[in-house]
């Protein structure tokens, strides 16, 4: 973080400026009387590429993402790429209310997310574009909060952000920030992992409790005026799924389910792949707290976004030695086996209820809206 | 969860169920009223276990799906208002009115927002004290108290600018009038377990002996509805035709006085058209007229749309039990729950979305007297 | 229609002229009205809708409906009641 705390506070709030303006002048130590508003927040010059814009950059930015590329100071980052193997490109923008929930921030979401995309894929991830879109007003302090985050969570996930871009837009046009993330990994030969990657017989393997991060950010929201024992699990799985590489060949498909929740990712596998799925409900791990919550607002599980976690079909003859090193792992520790796939080319998901009945478990329709029937 | 986990146990509803099959001699049609009992029947399967002389019809029992399509289209009148706020529950978002619904009224710029309790509604009136706040209060019996407290509320702490637009509905009249029509083939009842919790089920004893059906209040869990559908099948096996109350942890037979006690210095019996059905005589509650100050309908001027109902759309038959969602030519077609028809298709209790996330169950077969399975 | 969900008071107190409680609900807490069931206190277990307490569970009762399961596992059939 750049040293910005030396200048005086300036009022934040009309009402406050006239206070001020109404204390008695002390002449004795007169100071510049112009409110210094403008080194607090975010205004549009920050976005017109002048000297306000390279001075953030340079200050904030590049002092807290700092790596070779960067101080280049280029338009575009040069690159050795490090093996041989194929390249995997993923992009996702980020927009979430409120900015800061516990056990995260949208910075570290930005990051965490599009490095999960690629490992998911099998490919190691390298760099990082992030473009800004900062609304007007935005205080710099809460951008200052989200860009060491997003810092953190890099050198977490061993990456580097090496290119990046800020606009600015007017007051009320962009929810306080948006972020937008390319991630550029490789993926080393003899890796095949796809959603159409899925077989008859393969076993589904979760890696922890399902729908902490979509309950936390909701609680946070406040709107719905509920608290829950529960953090996001927004964290990086690049580590993890390495881990599970290192377990030796058999992963056939791997995804990460966020918007959707388990079940529309696990009905876009069995779509790609051709195949039906059937999960058992005695099996599919949820925090108390999380099951409590849906409970009270008539949620499923099954549909709420997780920001941590990662699904991945296994063959039969793998799927012990995967859970084992998911295990080992601290963002595994509570990964579980919770279904198969089976033949039959009707590309469903299926529910195995704790009664031994069956049921079709279908994808997110539409928004998922707390409901009093 | 407790009180809700102990009424989950796979060996408690397989025992129910098998007593459910000794008990059984011939076909009986059994009503569940409530859609939550229909979305739970659908989401455990719960008919699965049930033997092929039980048939489970689905009754009204949902309030989103009844809400008059005239007061649809009045709610989407008054929430395009630039003055309005509209609070309204989860459920009712995505109904369809005449060719549009709140989502889209929202993406329009209008201002709609989700509650989860109708206090909740208050607050927003008194955080925006240059916004009328208009609350759609829909709901059977188990949600007028809360409904009512609103405006109460609203008159004690003396905000101007809150209203209701109100379409509650009762569930006694809906029982008459399913029962009294010649083409009824419902032989017994499970009554609404939240419901009678307010109400009590002082008010089925004149139906069991005038239509000779028994009736049973039954909660929701899986243990309950079983036991539920237990219940009726031992008194029709008996030819009795009784109240009985198998949710007796929530439910008494005088109900919840205070409860009805608001209700009924809030809101007066008139008469109710449900959609899909009808006008039902006296199966509505509409407020007072001294609390008209509250009424929406008549602090906003909303000419009377004409409204459209889709032709395809047998919501009505489904709603009475004579149909099942995929009888439908529509079901699933024309009509998903992305761009519904009907009512039925839009709320988590609807039938027809019931039938549409958890898979197309297929059409039963009634047995005819004389089979045995 | 009626999701209603078995929550635990964990405390009580006033607000804008209404008794209002925290409701755990096994790590899920939402502030509810309990207007509506005046005997309810601190460890009551009360059927929550709509951020409102609208019955009291009766512990009495349940334990009754766990004895009728028994039955019906023990002797296949239970007595009419």
């Amino acid at each position: 973080m750049s040293g910005r705390s030396s200048a005086p506070p300036g009022p934040s709030s009309p009402g406050d400026a006239a206070s001020t303006r109404q204390a008695q002048p002390d002449l004795a130590n007169l100071s510049c009387p112009l409110p210094l508003t403008h080194a607090h927040q975010i205004m549009l010059g920050h976005g017109s590429g002048g000297r306000l814009t390279h001075d953030l950059v340079r200050h904030l930015f590049l002092s807290t993402f700092d790596n070779p590329a960067l101080r280049q100071g280029d338009d575009a980052a040069r690159l050795e790429i490090p093996s041989a193997g194929r390249l995997a490109v993923s992009t996702d923008s980020h927009i979430v209310s409120p900015l800061f929930f516990p056990g995260g921030d949208i910075g570290r979401l930005a990051v965490c997310g599009t490095v999960n995309d690629l490992a998911v894929m099998g490919a190691v991830p390298h760099w990082i574009a992030a473009g800004f879109i900062l609304e007007e007003g935005l205080s710099l302090e809460t951008l200052e909060r989200v860009v060491a985050s997003m810092g953190a969570a890099a050198a977490e996930a061993k990456v580097v952000i090496v290119a990046g871009d800020t606009k600015v837009a007017e007051r009320g046009k962009a929810d306080g920030i948006f972020i937008h993330t390319t991630g550029v990994g490789t993926i080393p030969p003899g890796r095949d992992v796809s959603g159409a990657g899925a077989r008859p017989g393969d076993v589904i393997l979760i890696s922890g409790t399902l729908g902490d991060h979509g309950m936390a950010v909701l609680a946070a929201r406040g709107g719905l005026a509920f608290a829950v024992d529960v953090e996001s699990d927004v964290a990086p799985l690049n580590g993890l799924v390495e881990a599970m590489f290192a377990a030796g060949n058999g992963i056939h498909a791997m995804r990460d389910p966020t918007r959707g929740g388990l079940a529309t990712t696990l009905n876009e596998i069995a779509g790609q792949s051709e195949v039906s799925i059937r999960l058992d409900e005695e099996r599919l791990p949820v925090r108390p707290a999380v099951a409590a919550a849906c409970e009270v607002l008539g949620f499923d599980p099954l549909y709420v976004a997780n920001e941590g976690k990662l699904v991945a079909v296994v063959s039969p003859e793998a799927a012990d030695g995967v859970l084992a090193a998911m295990r080992s792992h601290p963002l595994g520790r509570e990964a579980c086996r919770i279904g198969e796939v089976e033949a039959g080319a009707e590309s469903r998901v299926h529910l195995r209820t704790r009664l031994g009945t069956r049921r079709v478990v279908d994808m997110l329709s539409g928004e998922m809206l707390p409901r009093i029937c | 969860m407790k009180f809700v986990d102990e009424y989950r146990r796979a060996k408690d509803v397989h025992a129910l169920a098998a007593a459910v099959r000794r008990a059984v001699t011939r076909p009986w049609v059994i009503m569940e009223i409530c859609g939550g009992q229909t979305h739970a029947i659908v989401r455990h399967g719960l008919d699965q276990l049930l033997p092929p002389q039980i048939e489970l019809v689905h009754g009204p029992g949902c309030p989103v799906c009844v809400t008059p399509l005239e007061l649809v289209d009045k709610a989407l009148a008054i929430a395009s208002r630039a003055e309005v706020i509209f609070a309204s529950y989860g459920d009712m978002l995505r109904v369809p009115g005449s060719g549009r619904d709140l989502f889209s009224v929202r993406a329009a710029g209008g201002e709609v927002r989700v509650v989860y309790s109708p206090l909740d509604a208050v607050r927003l009136a008194q955080d925006n004290p240059d916004r009328q706040v208009v609350f759609f209060a829909i709901g059977f019996e188990t949600t007028a108290p809360a409904n009512a407290m609103s405006v109460w509320q609203a008159k004690r702490l003396g905000l101007r600018n809150f209203s209701l637009l109100v379409s509650h509905v009762r569930v006694p009249p809906a029982m008459h009038a399913i029962l009294g029509a010649p083409e009824n083939r419902v032989q017994g009842f499970l009554a609404a377990g939240h419901v009678c919790a307010v109400m009590g089920y002082h008010e089925y004893p004149p139906l069991t002996d005038r239509y000779h059906v028994p009736i049973v209040v039954t909660g929701f869990e899986p243990v309950d509805i079983m036991q539920g559908i237990y219940r009726a099948v031992v008194q029709l096996e008996r030819g009795a035709a009784e109240a009985e109350n198998a949710y007796g942890r929530a439910v008494t037979f005088e109900g919840n006085l205070p409860a009805q006690d608001l209700i009924h210095r809030t809101f007066e019996d008139c008469d109710r058209a449900w959609r899909g059905i009808g006008v039902i005589p006296q199966s509505g509650w509409r407020l007072r007229p001294g609390l008209a100050e509250f009424d929406a309908e008549r602090r906003f001027d909303v000419e009377s749309i004409q409204p459209a109902e889709s032709p395809l759309c047998m919501a009505g038959k489904i709603l009475q039990g004579l149909a099942k969602p995929n009888d439908c030519t529509a079901f699933a077609t024309a009509c998903t729950p992305e761009q519904p028809l009907g009512a039925t298709m839009v709320s988590g209790e609807g039938a027809c979305a019931a039938y549409y996330r958890y898979g197309r169950l297929p059409v039963r077969v009634p047995l005819s007297e004389g089979d045995i399975a | 229609m009626c999701l209603g969900v078995p929550g635990k008071i964990v405390e009580v107190h006033d607000a804008n002229g209404l008794r209002m409680a925290t409701a755990d609900f096994g790590g899920a807490r939402r502030e509810v009205c309990l207007s509506y069931t005046p005997e309810a206190g601190v460890g009551s277990y009360v059927l929550v809708h709509v951020g409102f307490a609208i019955s009291v569970i009766s512990e009495d009762e349940a334990r009754e409906t766990q004895s009728l399961l028994e039955e019906i596992g023990a002797l296949g059939e239970v007595s009419p009641r």
